[in-house]
């Protein structure tokens, strides 16, 4: 079950970039892609900042090659796992057996919102082809017919750890000798259903976020798309060029406390990080950066930091949450934070967090935040947490 | 994988029906609703008003299957869902429209997430363990299959907890009927939970394999089913009872044609949605169907099934997916 797994390419959509390239710039010179809501239509637009994806749904079809009817969700999704097949070189001539895993926590939510009112109205009112795609599934199987996968197929949702599980479930079908390549990721649309619930939540943060600040207050919602091909051994040295990294661990727990809040004791994220380490075979000091789930609310950032220490004592690596760039893409973080991650590995650099003034962890030097080059990368912790208590961190490699 | 307990919530009176069942009249037209049991036993009382259908049909299905494999802490808890929670999305939905965006209250927002069967088994049941959801249409109960019978093979002695549930609401049925989807066939609804583990003992059916297939053709389907059956050196006539999800529905019939001939005279066929109605995750109730009959119990249309040795489940879904699972006695 050990058989390593590679990353062969990579793609995203995300409010600082359209692909990897534009993200990673973004990341660099340190520009956020938070501000006042402009694409979607909600009476909040002025209140609360979000990354949206700075583009319009005609836009997006318009790159999509899509006729304009489908689901945000699918279109953002659609983008970045084109992109990330592309990136790989796989184009369909060599015969792969291939799956598509995708992740969403709202699947063509942006949609449906739009049917309901006229539906609530009137019970035969509203547009059917507005609620096509709301399964989850059926955002995925758009994407999986655009990309001519037929092998595999699957939707994982475990609302903000998703596209982890995703990339889990795509690793383990390669080492279980069920699948050769999987295009393994998430994507969300920004929604009024979700902008809402996490406001009634309480959990929305006026200004910009402050992920692992002492000042922090909430998070700001964002939207996109990140995945990355996974590759067998033997599909890795048919490449025409050398994989990026390879994926050496990964863990998903439950914090089993409840239903939205972390446990005080991060008992959820402590066990999925001593899990994927575990399976690493790596010690907590070989660990070079934590891209953290850093949410920007007291609880999450109070929880994974106690966590951490937990795992990692006194000798912690540099961590930071890119969440201060994107806000939090939900299902989608996951799969960008991959992406971000092993970016950073190829280009050996660390990533920041942004409007960090008092550290979580006040230990000097620890939370990265500012861009910082020519550091040794060699593993990256990756983690992603979510209602429910869903806990996954994943573990990238150097090869 | 091995399933050594097996428990549901149907529009049939399933649940801790120790005896097997005969058929419920069903008087809900083109709508079958579960016949849902007295929960009080299972889960306090004070949750369950709290919880929608789904909810508390999908927890109270899992906590009896883990009560009768004497399992208290899973190894994993995996839940496939098509729908997921649509009670409260339509509520959160419905206010949000309403109250125009304002004065929300966060409860039916939680509830309705995906995960949120499989995050109240955990919560219930204090279970730290792997905790997965799949949510992708008429394969979202395949999936957590194929990822527990991964599990098993990773780690041998896991016992995992695997499952399905999906509701049928007022708004949804509107809606999926709207779509032609029930003309032809009654809507349905249901949970089911197992308990899976990779060792024979103490088993009541073992799922000797699953294939899946997207947009085939019937070629395709009919070498599938032979390649299960050899695969565990078994040819057609070996096949005791196929359990398929044909309908009066027309439209997948050159599918389950192509089946029925495949595995041959011998087999009683039972069309397993007549019992449950049509929904995307119902071969979860047809793996349940299937786990009573191997431990002898009866069923509507098999009065006696002590001669049922092997089983198939065949399910050929209209948006494209398609399933097979062989089924052994223990």
């Amino acid at each position: 079950m050990s058989a390593p797994v590679y990353i062969a390419g990579l793609g995203a959509i995300s409010g600082i970039g359209n692909d990897v390239a534009e993200n990673f710039r973004a990341l660099r010179e340190g520009r956020a892609g938070l501000s006042a809501i402009r694409y979607l239509d909600t009476v909040h637009k002025n209140t609360f900042p979000a990354g949206e994806v700075k583009s319009s749904n005609e836009e997006l079809a318009e790159r999509c090659g899509w006729m304009g009817s489908d689901s945000r969700t699918a279109m953002l999704g659609y983008l970045a796992a084109r992109e990330a097949l592309d990136d790989a070189g796989i184009n369909g001539s060599v015969a792969y057996r291939t799956g598509l895993i995708s992740a969403t926590s709202v699947g063509g939510m942006d949609l449906t919102e739009h049917f309901y009112p006229h539906f609530l109205a009137n019970n035969s009112g509203g547009k059917l082809r507005q609620v096509v795609e709301h399964e989850c599934g059926a955002v995925t199987e758009k994407m999986a017919a655009a990309l001519q996968v037929t092998d595999f197929v699957s939707t994982v949702s475990t609302a903000c750890s998703s596209s982890a599980n995703a990339i889990m479930l795509g690793a383990r079908m390669i080492r279980n000798g069920l699948l050769d390549v999987v295009i393994a990721g998430g994507t969300d649309a920004l929604s009024c259903f979700t902008l809402n619930g996490f406001n009634a939540l309480m959990i929305l943060d006026q200004q910009l976020c402050q992920p692992f600040d002492q000042q922090r207050r909430g998070l700001n919602l964002g939207e996109g798309a990140g995945f990355i091909v996974l590759v067998s051994e033997a599909v890795a040295k048919d490449l025409s060029k050398p994989a990026y990294a390879k994926l050496t661990g990964y863990a998903n727990a439950n914090d089993a406390y409840h239903q939205t809040a972390s446990s005080p004791d991060g008992t959820g994220s402590f066990l999925a990080m001593k899990g994927a380490l575990e399976m690493s075979g790596l010690q907590a000091s070989d660990i070079d950066y934590i891209n953290l789930h850093g949410t920007g609310t007291q609880n999450n950032d109070a929880s994974e930091s106690t966590a951490i220490r937990r795992i990692f004592g006194n000798s912690l690596p540099r961590m930071s949450s890119t969440k201060s760039f994107t806000g939090h893409t939900l299902a989608a973080c996951g799969g960008l934070e991959a992406v971000y991650s092993i970016k950073a590995m190829e280009q050996q650099c660390l990533l920041p967090g942004l409007r960090i003034s008092k550290p979580v962890i006040e230990e000097e030097g620890v939370m990265v935040n500012e861009f910082t080059n020519g550091i040794p990368v060699k593993n990256i912790l990756s983690n992603s947490f979510g209602f429910g208590g869903n806990c996954s961190s994943l573990i990238f490699s150097a090869i | 994988m091995f399933i050594t307990a097996a428990s549901a919530i149907s529009p049939q009176k399933s649940f801790r029906n120790a005896d097997g069942f005969t058929a419920v009249p069903l008087t809900g037209g083109n709508r079958l609703l579960c016949s849902e049991p007295d929960y009080s036993s299972l889960i306090e009382p004070k949750l369950i008003r709290r919880m929608s259908r789904i909810i508390r049909m999908g927890v109270a299905t899992a906590i009896d299957a883990l009560q009768q494999a004497g399992v208290t802490d899973p190894s994993a808890i995996i839940t496939g869902t098509a729908y997921g929670c649509l009670e409260d999305t339509g509520i959160f939905l419905k206010r949000m429209v309403e109250n125009k965006e304002e004065m929300l209250t966060p409860t039916a927002f939680i509830q309705s997430t995906h995960n949120t069967v499989g995050a109240q088994i955990a919560l219930m049941l204090k279970c730290n363990s792997y905790n997965n959801t799949y949510v992708h249409r008429a394969l979202s109960f395949e999936t957590a299959l194929l990822d527990t019978m991964m599990l098993l093979k990773e780690n041998g002695t896991s016992q995992v907890l695997v499952g399905a549930a999906d509701e049928l609401t007022d708004q949804s049925f509107i809606i999926l009927e709207r779509f032609g989807l029930f003309r032809k066939q009654p809507a349905g609804e249901g949970a089911a939970f197992f308990v899976a583990k990779a060792s024979p003992d103490a088993a009541i059916a073992e799922v000797k394999g699953i294939r899946t297939l997207i947009n085939p053709g019937t070629q395709q389907v009919e070498d599938a089913v032979k390649t299960l059956l050899q695969t565990h050196g078994l040819g057609a006539d070996d096949v005791q009872l196929l359990l398929s999800g044909r309908t009066a529905d027309t439209a997948m019939d050159q599918y389950y044609n192509v089946v029925e001939q495949t595995i041959g005279n011998e087999a009683a066929v039972i069309q397993f949605k007549a019992l449950c109605g049509e929904y995307p995750t119902s071969t979860s109730f047809a793996l349940w169907l299937a786990c009573i009959t191997m431990q002898g119990k009866t069923m509507p249309g098999m009065t006696d099934a002590s001669h049922v040795r092997y089983a198939v489940i065949y399910n050929a879904d209209k948006s494209g997916y398609h399933s097979i699972m062989l089924i052994s006695k223990c």
